[in-house]
């Protein structure tokens, strides 16, 4: 069975990383992401394994395009301004069904902004930073454990779907620690074979992997098989958690740290009386519209918090629509909000 | 000298002329006839003159190009 | 009149390690020389099964279509970062990366140094036409002082737009890279010597020696508003005084 560590989540996401089996790891330094680079620095090469310190974020996310086509599972990592210079390689990644995992571990911006924790990169992550018609997958952790649990669920993602996946946590949860279990690795070589994959056109026809067809119509076709993938998984993947949601008037919507601080926030709220619960998508993409829906029907009103000015407060509002009231309450620049903060906020929706 | 043959694919040849040029036996020449993309194609003016030498196909930007050589009785 | 070639034997074919699609190239580009060049590298090599080939961004976005191999289209400029995630992800691969000068060594300038600098063993093959031609003839890193093209209708003036840049003389400062030469294709000696180079670098590359980078000069006769036998002049007579021919690093013998 797996071990129990105490480990930093920059390092779990690296360490889960190994274990599901990550053959090759592409990144350039960023706070607050170092620790992630440094775990795989040490322990890639001694496995055997491929760690190359970039030359940039664009050679880095061009890095695991190569290795994403060569078939292996492959990893890079960084933070938000270094993930905005990934966008075209993602977007590439993207249009030629490439199965990769790209690591966030999110910075307040906008410019260069600061190293502290914040949640401004959600309309990056999941509303397509790059150039055309894409969608990514976006697993937002609350913990550290989780962040490894989620590390391991987007590789198996993005092998089953063909696309990258992203982790998008942020710098506080990248330098909280705490204890986890392992899981035991996974060798790759028993992992499924990608026919697909460029290995040499042995035996078989040439395999071409592109996001290129100058003509119209072949472009739309090669689109519309996307869009077909982009709709079972949303019918297949929106993962979300509910707590206290049963009787609750208010719940407060919010993902990874903030959703983690929004949890004591309840505990305190039902102290002082008030029927307060948490929604927590999972999965950014694809958000989890119809279980907040059901939710929204039946409370009275659904108080966003993010750490940025109100992003995925936009997809609370599609979901929730007239059924029920939608205020947001945020902190941007890296600043973090408490649970003294929230629910101040809180009792203002409570009657 | 041997004899060669060059056979020219008149539907690759864009007529860019680089493999008449560089015939040191003068053999190729463009065609006057036109092909499907609408280029007029080289062919051999002076079959006679060819040696097989190979270099007509060397410059062909577009491998429309075959040499063959008379085989020489051992 | 159909070419009678009985009791005749093929001296010269289309290498084997060609697909049949027809190039998409202008009449009297060099690409299209080069792409022969390298298959049948390819072919005298016997790594056909092995290799894939990197297609780049520009006339010679096509590339995937040439070879019997395997192939990937890389984003403008990176393909020399691509190659090295592929090679890293899989060392039995025979990764060879194909580069115009915009790509090679303006925007992806950055991914080519370091490419070069880890020693990636990779073969980078890096045509310098001086032009970038599918745009339409704008101005290069490699365009010459004085060159027309769409972006300086003056002439490329160094005072304003800088001066030409020898790319590969700056890759062969770097203590890593096996192989760094310079070949041109305007006469069959040279084409007879680019052969010997393309084939030379690639297998340096299977042999495990590390980086080589082969610069072709290129033509571009449509951009350069010239007929190709008056571009294969201005290749022979200009361009190489801008850009000698020659082996600048040989470390692989």
């Amino acid at each position: 069975m797996g071990e129990r560590k105490l480990m930093r989540g920059n390092e779990v996401i690296a360490e889960a990383a190994i274990r599901a089996g990550c053959e090759c790891y592409f990144a350039y330094p960023i706070t607050p992401q170092a620790e992630l680079l440094e775990h795989m620095a040490r322990n890639m090469p001694r496995l055997g394994r491929t760690f190359v310190q970039a030359e940039s974020e664009i050679g880095a996310i061009n890095m695991l395009y190569g290795a994403a086509a060569a078939g292996v599972r492959a990893m890079t990592s960084s933070s938000s301004p270094g993930i905005s210079l990934k966008q075209e390689g993602i977007s590439y990644i993207a249009g030629s069904n490439l199965p990769a995992v790209i690591v966030n571990i999110m910075r307040g911006g906008p410019g260069l902004g600061d190293i502290a924790p914040a949640q401004g990169d959600y309309f990056q992550a999941t509303k397509g930073g790059g150039h055309g018609d894409y969608r990514m997958i976006v697993l937002g952790p609350s913990t550290v454990p989780e962040a490894g649990e989620l590390t391991i669920l987007a590789f198996d993602l993005a092998d089953k779907y063909r696309v990258p996946v992203m982790i998008l946590a942020d710098g506080m949860l990248g330098q909280m620690m705490e204890p986890v279990e392992l899981p035991d690795p996974v060798d790759p070589a028993t992992l499924p074979k990608k026919d697909w994959a460029l290995t040499g056109a042995k035996g078989r026809d040439p395999n071409i992997i592109l996001s290129f067809d100058l003509d119209p119509e072949v472009l739309k076709q090669m689109n519309l098989v996307l869009q077909e993938k982009y709709r079972k998984i949303e019918d297949n993947e929106a993962r979300y958690e509910e707590y206290q949601t049963d009787d609750a008037d208010i719940v407060i919507a919010a993902y990874g740290t903030v959703a983690r601080i929004a949890k004591t926030v309840v505990r305190r709220a039902r102290a002082e009386g008030i029927k307060l619960g948490l929604f927590r998508p999972i999965t950014l993409w694809p958000f989890p519209y119809e279980p907040l829906r059901e939710l929204a029907s039946r409370v009275k009103t659904v108080l966003t918090v993010e750490m940025s000015a109100g992003q995925m407060w936009e997809d609370v509002r599609l979901a929730v629509a007239e059924r029920a009231e939608t205020p947001f309450y945020g902190e941007m620049g890296g600043v973090v909000t408490t649970p003294k903060k929230i629910l101040s906020e809180v009792r203002k929706y409570a009657r | 000298m041997p004899s060669g043959r060059v056979l020219i694919d008149e539907e690759r040849c864009k007529g860019c002329g680089l493999c008449i040029a560089a015939c040191p036996q003068k053999v190729l020449a463009f065609s006057g006839k036109i092909n499907r993309s609408g280029y007029n194609y080289v062919h051999m003016e002076h079959p006679e003159k060819c040696v097989g030498c190979a270099f007509c196909a060397m410059t062909c930007p577009d491998v429309a190009i075959e040499v063959y050589r008379e085989k020489v009785a051992a | 009149m159909p070419v009678n070639t009985e009791n005749m034997v093929k001296v010269f074919g289309r290498p084997e390690s060609l697909t049949d699609a027809r190039f998409t190239y202008c009449p009297g580009c060099h690409h299209g020389i080069l792409t022969r060049i390298i298959a049948k590298a390819i072919d005298e090599l016997g790594i056909a099964e092995r290799t894939v080939t990197i297609a780049p961004v520009g006339c010679s976005v096509f590339a995937y279509l040439w070879y019997k191999c395997d192939a990937v289209q890389a984003s403008h400029g990176r393909a020399s970062a691509v190659a090295t995630g592929l090679k890293r992800a899989n060392k039995d691969l025979i990764v060879i990366s194909y580069q115009g000068d915009g790509d090679f060594a303006s925007i992806g300038t950055a991914e080519s140094i370091h490419a070069a600098n880890r020693g990636e063993n990779i073969t980078v093959i890096f045509v310098n036409n001086q032009i970038y031609g599918m745009t339409g003839g704008e101005m290069a890193p490699t365009t010459l002082v004085g060159q027309r093209t769409t972006t300086t209708p003056d002439g490329r003036d160094p005072a304003y737009f800088g001066y030409p840049i020898r790319f590969s003389e700056l890759i062969a400062t770097l203590d890593a890279p096996v192989y760094v030469t310079r070949q041109a294709l305007y006469d069959t000696r040279r084409i007879m010597d680019a052969e010997k180079a393309i084939k030379k670098a690639i297998s340096y590359q299977v042999e495990g020696k590390g980086y080589s980078l082969v610069e072709v000069l290129s033509t571009c006769p449509t951009n350069w508003h010239m007929s190709p036998l008056e571009a294969n002049r201005h290749v022979a007579e200009v361009v190489t005084e801008a850009f000698p021919l020659g082996d600048l690093v040989d470390r692989g013998g």
